[in-house]
């Protein structure tokens, strides 16, 4: 006999519920959770190590490194900056998951953090569809990526909070239309937060730490 | 590629509703996949095959219907399939939308066989 079952489930329901967990066991030890999403040279490390400079006098701040190879480069920049960081091979996978996640919350002494920043595996399809758990999700463009990819990306512009664009140090050398790239963003995502900066004049920079202090104080 | 895990999931999510309806076998899974869900579906049939073999979905068919992304200009109330970069409204220029379908990724249905009831 033959017969039809509706079971109407979203595919990847299972790490969802997984990164539902990890957000309560990040928010239990009162910690503000940051996921961080780029294409591969957009400037994910020097952001996060800005970042650390900045909020270091006040607060500390716990890193979660995501690469696909066994390399603890940016791991290793990370502690030398006197911060905790955990190193997640991916072993070739293209993302984080939550249950890669899980494991890092378990290795990180989170008690201790004030601010948890994840750094995603280089790429601008695959994390979008991998919840982690994390408070939000912050994508990072770069003026030489083009004003385009909000347009080609749509799924990863959709799944964030707020996108840094970097590298506005070279805006008068590359052909980016600021207008057609907002335009793109806003569209995706009505009202998210948005922050041209550059990280090697640091202008720009101070707008992202105040609303990171006004996020994680909340 | 992320084809993996997610082909891992459809297996598990298929067995686990076929299993509780005392299922023989699965023989079709409908999946139902917006277009702005980047998956690619040669790719799961190619994992799908090889993860199913000695359960109950070996053999099953798998049956992709794919969303066109629809929006909705909330200015002018046009709606439209974005092509490429033309992604803004094709009236009124308008940023502001809705996503009115184009993100679904889920498993709606599968066609089971059962032992005749006694």
């Amino acid at each position: 006999m033959s017969q039809t079952i509706t079971v109407v489930e979203k595919i990847l329901s299972a790490n969802d519920r997984l990164a539902e967990q990890n957000r309560a066991k990040i928010e239990e030890a009162g910690v503000y959770s940051i996921n961080i999403m780029a294409s591969p040279g957009a400037g994910k490390t020097s952001v996060i190590l800005k970042t650390i400079e900045a909020l270091k006098p006040e607060m500390q701040i716990g890193v979660v490194e995501g690469d696909t190879a066994p390399v603890t480069i940016d791991a290793d920049k990370v502690m030398d900056a006197g911060m905790p960081a955990v190193q997640i091979n991916t072993g070739g996978e293209c993302h984080l998951d939550a249950i890669m996640l899980q494991g890092a919350l378990n290795t990180l002494p989170l008690d201790t953090l004030d601010v948890m920043i994840v750094e995603n595996v280089g790429n601008l399809i695959c994390p979008a569809n991998f919840k982690l758990g994390t408070h939000v999700n912050v994508l990072i463009a770069s003026v030489p990526e083009g004003d385009d990819k909000p347009y080609k990306y749509p799924g990863m512009y959709r799944g964030v909070q707020a996108v840094i664009l970097n590298k506005t140090d070279l805006l008068p050398y590359i052909k980016f239309n600021m207008d057609y790239f907002r335009k793109g963003v806003e569209a995706l995502n009505p009202g998210l937060a948005f922050f041209p900066l550059s990280c090697v004049t640091g202008e720009g920079f101070d707008a992202w730490i105040a609303w990171l202090k006004e996020q994680a104080a909340k | 590629m992320h084809e993996l895990p997610v082909t891992e999931s459809i297996l598990e999510i298929s067995l686990r509703a076929a299993q509780a309806q005392n299922a023989r076998r699965i023989s079709d899974i409908y999946l139902k996949i917006g277009q702005w869900s980047t998956i690619v579906d040669d790719s799961i049939q190619f994992y799908w095959d090889t993860l199913s073999e000695g359960t109950l979905a070996q053999g099953a068919t798998l049956h992709f219907e794919r969303i066109p992304t629809l929006l909705l200009c909330l200015d002018c109330a046009h709606s439209y399939h974005p092509t490429g970069e033309q992604l803004l409204c094709p009236q009124c220029g308008s940023a502001r939308l809705h996503v009115h379908q184009g993100e679904e990724f889920q498993v709606e249905s599968i066609e089971i066989e059962t032992d005749e009831s006694p």
